[in-house]
C-alpha cells in the first residue's frame, strides 16, 4: 500500500492543464510542420503557416493556443494499491481545474445546459477513473474544445454492414464536419462495446501520440487507408479545400454484442491537447 | 497580397470583395456569439435599441479568454459561425455588414448577405493566441454578465481574414474542396 496526499494530485492536474492548454505537443506541431510541405492550396498553406506561428507563440509567451480552453477531460489511471490521504480526491481533482484555469487566464466554458448558467471556474471536470495493478497514478489532461466535440458522431451500425459500413462512416463523419471542426483535424475512432464504450475509446484514442499507429495491424491498416480517403474530401485546413483535412486517425477497439456494431467518433481540431503525468 | 480594408465597412471599400480575397482588417469590430446574439435577436423582437447601432458594423464570433495583466485581451480567434445562423439573417437586414468567424453558412445567411450587400469573412480557428496580437483595445459594452459571451469592443490592427462569402453569391466553402476533392 503506498500513501498519496490528495494535495499532490490537485498540483499535478493543475500543471498538467497549465502546460497543455498552451504547449501543443511536439507531436502536433511535427505533423503540422510535414503536412505544410504536401498542402497544394494556396489557402491551405495560409493557414497552415498560421497555426505553426500560433503554436510557437503560445508555448513561448505561455499564452492559450486557442481560446477555447475546453472541458477539463481527465484520464486517471489509479493503482489499486493507492490509499490516498488529506482529503476528498475527486475535489482535489477539481481544485486543481480551477487553479489552473484562473492561474492560466484560461476561459471558463462550462455552464449548466439547460439555464446556461456559467459555472465560472471551467470546473466540474470530466473524469474518467480507471483502477489499475500497481501503486501508481497516471494522470492525462485533455481539454476538449467544442468546435471539434459538435462534430462527433455515434452509429449503431448492424451487424450486416461490417468492415466496409465502419469505415464508410467514419469518412462521411468528417465530410458531414466539413470546416466546422477547425480541420486538420484527428479523427478518434472507438468500434464496438457499447453505446458509451464506444465514445469513451473514441476519446481515448485521441491521448495516443498524434499519428502514432494502433498496436492492431488490422487496425493501424485501417487507419492508414482511412486518412486517405478523408484527405480525398479535399476538405483542406479550415475547410477552405486542400489536400490536409486530418492529420491523424486513431483507433480502438473492444468486443460489442452479437446485435450490435457501434462506431462512435470523437472529432478532435488540430489544437490536439494532451499532457500526462505519473505519481 | 492582401488587401487593407477598414472596419466600420463603407460600401465601395467592399463592393469589390469577392470569395477567396485575403484582406487585413483594421479598426473597430463587435464580439458577440451564442448567447449576445439570442439576446440580440430577442431585443429587436420586442423592439427595442440595440446596445450598438449595427449598421455598417463588423461582428466577430468570438469568446476570448481573459487578459493577462498588461494585455488588452486573452487569446480570441473565432467561435464556429452556424451556431449564429438562425439570428445573423435578423440583423443582416438591420444593417449589419460584415461578420467574423469559421465554417460554412447556412442558405438564409447567404441569401442575407447577398439582399444586403454584406460579406463574411473567415478567420482562422485555432490561432487564438496570433490573432490576440492584432488586437489593440477592449471593452465590455454590454452583457457583461455573460462574463466571455459579452459583447466587446475591439480595436484590431491588420487582423488577417480570407473573404469566405461574398454578395456575388461567391462560397469558398463550397468552391475550396470541390477543387482538392478526388
Amino acid at each position: 500500500m503506498r500513501e498519496i496526499d490528495v494535495a499532490r494530485v490537485e498540483e499535478t492536474v493543475r500543471a498538467l492543464f497549465l502546460s497543455a492548454c498552451c504547449e501543443i505537443g511536439a507531436d502536433v506541431l511535427g505533423l503540422l510542420e510535414r503536412r505544410l510541405e504536401e498542402e497544394e492550396s494556396p489557402f491551405g498553406c495560409e493557414v497552415l503557416r498560421q497555426l505553426i506561428e500560433n503554436d510557437r507563440l503560445a508555448a513561448r509567451e505561455q499564452r492559450p493556443i486557442c481560446q477555447d480552453t475546453g472541458m477539463a477531460v481527465i484520464f486517471m489511471d489509479v493503482g489499486q494499491d493507492v490509499h490516498f490521504v488529506g482529503g476528498d480526491v475527486n475535489e482535489a481533482i477539481e481544485q486543481g481545474v480551477r487553479r489552473a484555469y484562473r492561474d492560466g487566464c484560461f476561459r471558463a466554458s462550462v455552464l449548466t445546459p439547460l439555464t446556461r448558467v456559467n459555472t465560472g471556474d471551467n470546473t466540474p471536470a470530466i473524469v474518467h477513473m480507471r483502477i489499475v495493478p500497481g501503486e501508481r497514478v497516471t494522470l492525462t489532461a485533455a481539454p476538449k474544445g467544442f468546435g471539434s466535440e459538435n462534430m462527433s458522431r455515434l452509429w449503431m451500425l448492424t451487424p450486416a454492414q461490417g468492415v466496409e459500413g465502419v469505415k464508410d462512416c467514419i469518412v462521411e463523419t468528417v465530410r458531414l464536419a466539413g470546416g466546422n471542426p477547425c480541420p486538420p483535424v484527428v479523427v478518434g475512432v472507438g468500434i464496438g462495446g457499447t453505446a458509451e464504450r464506444a465514445m469513451l475509446m473514441a476519446k481515448h484514442s485521441l491521448t495516443r501520440e498524434c499519428g502514432e499507429p494502433s498496436l492492431d495491424p488490422m487496425l493501424a491498416q485501417m487507419e492508414q487507408e482511412l486518412l486517405g480517403r478523408i484527405n480525398d474530401l479535399g476538405i483542406g485546413p479550415q475547410g477552405l479545400g486542400g489536400r490536409v483535412t486530418a492529420l491523424a486517425v486513431h483507433i480502438e477497439q473492444a468486443p460489442t454484442h452479437i446485435a450490435g456494431l457501434p462506431v462512435a467518433v470523437n472529432m478532435q481540431c488540430h489544437a490536439a491537447r494532451h499532457k500526462t503525468a505519473v505519481i | 497580397m492582401a488587401r487593407m480594408i477598414h472596419a466600420p465597412l463603407i460600401g465601395e471599400e467592399i463592393a469589390g470583395l469577392r470569395a477567396g480575397d485575403s484582406v487585413l482588417l483594421t479598426g473597430t469590430i463587435y464580439t458577440g456569439r451564442d448567447a449576445a446574439h439570442k439576446r440580440l435577436c430577442a431585443l429587436v423582437k420586442e423592439g427595442k435599441p440595440l446596445p450598438f447601432d449595427v449598421r455598417g458594423q463588423v461582428i466577430y464570433y468570438a469568446g476570448p479568454c481573459p487578459a493577462k495583466p498588461g494585455d488588452p485581451i486573452g487569446s480570441c480567434g473565432p467561435t464556429t459561425s452556424y451556431r449564429m445562423d438562425a439570428y445573423a439573417p435578423t440583423l443582416c437586414d438591420l444593417g449589419l455588414i460584415g461578420m467574423i468567424g469559421k465554417g460554412p453558412r447556412s442558405e438564409a445567411v447567404m441569401q442575407a448577405i447577398r439582399r444586403n450587400h454584406g460579406v463574411y469573412f473567415a478567420a482562422t480557428g485555432g490561432a487564438g493566441a496570433l490573432i490576440a496580437s492584432c488586437v489593440r483595445a477592449a471593452r465590455v459594452i454590454a452583457f457583461d454578465d455573460l462574463g466571455t459571451e459579452a459583447i466587446r469592443e475591439l480595436r484590431v490592427e491588420s487582423l488577417p481574414l480570407i473573404v469566405a462569402i461574398d454578395a456575388q453569391g461567391g462560397n469558398l466553402y463550397e468552391e475550396g474542396p470541390a477543387r482538392y476533392r478526388r
